[in-house]
């Protein structure tokens, strides 16, 4: 069966500005319990890559730079 | 035979799957018991931060505590709320082993609210007893646990998910075979004793928003336990008594009412007026709930509104820095202000729970499942209404007795045929070009549950329902995973798949009507205590097919009054109705 791809609005933001994740830090990734935190591969920095959040908080909570922004998820809105 | 160089195998005494609530604590206490002992925490996420509690709890719904309940008491209540289908020794043993818990975790540095003379500041939400204590500053919670397992060196794997567990010739459980969920790797972990502790089945239904992960449970609980419990040939339990929560409509987390309840919030109907006695989650509860969203007076809301800015500000201290803390974002965006308006509640999406009600992989009061060498404990484990503490207790007398099981115990041989078939079965959907996306499996699924499962429950549907989702065994040689985050949400579609079928066929196995809501049956509305007064077993028989079988319900330990049996089915407040 062929695939289309849509596209997603994610409810998780980064802030390029104050992420480190270029400088190792995985800490939202690790913490994510869906594993929906990754790096883009472009940038070095942390994004949301699949639009499957809990919008639970442990990303934005544990974030050492205060770059991460949880919003609810639209259809939730 | 030996199993190919490219499938990895780790050897353990104890393994433990899941890494939320009940599993630190079995792994913690294995390790406690038996500090020689080889001990594996097996997680799908982090373990800092998985599970029901990753951002912390609220309170304890279930403390047992000395000089406001006994366990008599505790085992008398949870057996009238669950209409009599409880094997009360396994509450018994939690009951009894409550306020040591309590203890234990206040020793660790969980903070429980003390009143001024430095006692336990308990509150009554339950209907006939007082069970409720507030932990305002539970969201530190899994920081605790994580400190406890690096201490004892348990060894932790993340980002695994458990697909299938392993038996030996004697049919005695010999370890799982497991996927990475960042690389597509598949391993096999060896271990004398498994201790399941998966969660909920929280991803069955569709919730109302149509957001797949919009979930009241931690979507990563997904029935993982129940399907690998299922297949390798362990009894389920209670399945037809569905979790189903009065929720925040859309943000789908709980309004708590037991945070609320005891500072003077309440459930009431459009009109502001309270229709139920007793906010407790209960079957009967919930057709209360029900009937008054179908009967004209809906919504039902969550009313604070009348109270003091001190304590909506209490109120909102604790919920919205705990459990889920996103909900006053969620306010926020609706300019709902818990001063001026109620906040609208709805009925949630079905789901296998036994934290919460009473269905899961049948244990017995020492945590055994039907499968020699496997244990069970928390929300995925049978025992009734467990919640956290229940979860922390069952953790503890699973770990006791799973190490006890491996010290006696050589390593089991590995069935290498059935691991090398199961290796190839797993990754399928990554080796194919194109096919069904895991998404829109999963969508289907549970968008059928919605449609045919559902209380009301009607036989009619019911069969349809499960022959729709039985034909999509067709669609499963199609899925198609473009990476391994792909690939790990195709294998939990599939477990999925198997926890809706079993919704189907217990609910049709059971003909008459229990628990209020949770198994209300169109075709046998009344409850039937001379053919039904037992619990129903779901398992998979001799030809591989899903099949139930009833179970006798022990002789009680408590006997309960005549006076008390239908207390719970008493909640409705009179001037309402």
């Amino acid at each position: 069966m062929p695939t289309a791809s849509q596209i997603s609005t994610v409810p998780v933001l980064v802030d390029e500005d104050k992420c480190i994740a270029d400088k190792g830090c995985r800490t939202c990734i690790d913490v994510c319990p869906l594993d929906v935190l990754w790096i883009n591969e472009e940038t070095g920095k942390a994004h949301m890559k699949y639009d499957e959040c809990w919008y639970c908080m442990p990303c934005e909570a544990d974030c050492p730079t205060d770059a991460v922004t949880v919003t609810i998820p639209y259809l939730l809105r | 035979m030996t199993l190919p160089d490219d499938i990895p195998v780790t050897d353990v005494d104890v393994l433990v799957i899941g890494g939320g609530t009940a599993g630190p604590m079995a792994a913690v206490t294995a390790k406690e018991k038996n500090p020689d002992a080889k001990v594996l925490l097996l997680e799908k996420a982090n373990v800092k931060r998985s599970g029901a509690i990753s951002m912390g709890m609220d309170g304890l719904n279930n403390a047992v505590v000395p000089g406001h309940s006994t366990p008599e008491d505790y085992v008398k209540e949870i057996t009238i709320a669950n209409d009599g289908i409880v094997l009360q020794k396994g509450v018994m043993a939690y009951a009894e082993r409550s306020y040591e818990m309590i203890q234990q975790l206040d020793s660790w540095g969980v903070y429980f609210q003390k009143d001024e003379t430095g006692e336990y500041d308990m509150k009554k939400v339950h209907h006939l007893g007082t069970y409720v204590l507030p932990m305002p500053e539970g969201h530190n919670i899994k920081k605790i646990l994580y400190r406890r397992l690096r201490r004892h060196r348990v060894i932790v794997e993340n980002r695994y998910q458990a697909i299938r567990l392993l038996k030996d010739k004697t049919g005695t459980v010999s370890g799982c075979i497991a996927l990475g969920t960042r690389d597509a790797d598949v391993i096999v972990i060896r271990a004398k004793s498994v201790i399941l502790c998966t969660g909920a089945a929280g991803r069955i239904g569709l919730p109302a928003s149509g957001y797949l992960f919009g979930t009241y449970e931690n979507p990563s609980n997904c029935g993982d336990g129940h399907s690998m419990a299922y297949h390798v040939g362990a009894e389920l339990s209670g399945l037809e008594c569905y979790q189903i929560n009065p929720l925040l409509k859309d943000y789908n987390g709980p309004a708590c009412a037991y945070v609320t309840g005891p500072l003077g919030g309440y459930t009431a109907n459009a009109h502001g007026d309270r229709f139920i006695e007793c906010d407790y989650w209960s079957g009967q509860m919930m057709m209360e709930f029900y009937n008054e969203l179908q009967g004209g007076n809906g919504p039902v809301f969550l009313k604070l509104d009348h109270l003091a800015e001190e304590t909506i500000q209490e109120i909102e201290h604790v919920l919205h820095t705990n459990e889920r803390p996103s909900r006053g974002l969620f306010h926020d965006g609706r300019g709902t202000d818990y001063r001026s308006k109620m906040v609208e509640m709805h009925i949630s999406e079905i789901g296998f729970c036994a934290g919460h009600s009473a269905s899961g992989v049948w244990i017995n009061e020492k945590g055994e499942t039907t499968v020699p060498g496997l244990y069970g404990a928390g929300d995925m484990a049978s025992i009734p209404h467990s919640y956290m503490l229940g979860a922390f207790v069952y953790g503890k007398i699973c770990g006791e007795n799973a190490v006890e099981f491996a010290r006696n115990r050589e390593l089991p041989e590995l069935d290498v045929d059935f691991i090398v078939a199961e290796k190839e079965r797993i990754l399928a959907p990554l080796k194919r070009t194109d096919g069904i996306p895991p998404n829109q499996f999963e969508y289907k699924v549970r968008r059928l549950v919605n449609d045919y499962l559902q209380p009301p429950k009607i036989t009619k549907k019911m069969d349809i329902g499960w022959q729709r989702i039985k034909d999509m065994e067709a669609d499963i040689s199609m899925l198609y995973a473009r990476d391994a985050h792909e690939l790990l949400r195709a294998n939990e579609a599939q477990h999925i798949w198997d926890c809706a079928q079993m919704a189907a066929c217990a609910s049709l196995y059971r003909q008459e009507s229990r628990w209020g809501l949770y198994h209300h049956y169109v075709d046998y509305p009344e409850t039937n205590n001379e053919d039904w007064f037992c619990h129903v077993q779901l398992y998979k028989d001799e030809k591989g097919q899903m099949a139930c079988h009833t179970r006798p319900v022990e002789p009680y330990v408590v006997e309960l009054d005549e006076v008390e049996k239908n207390a719970y089915q008493q909640l409705r407040v009179s001037q309402a109705g």
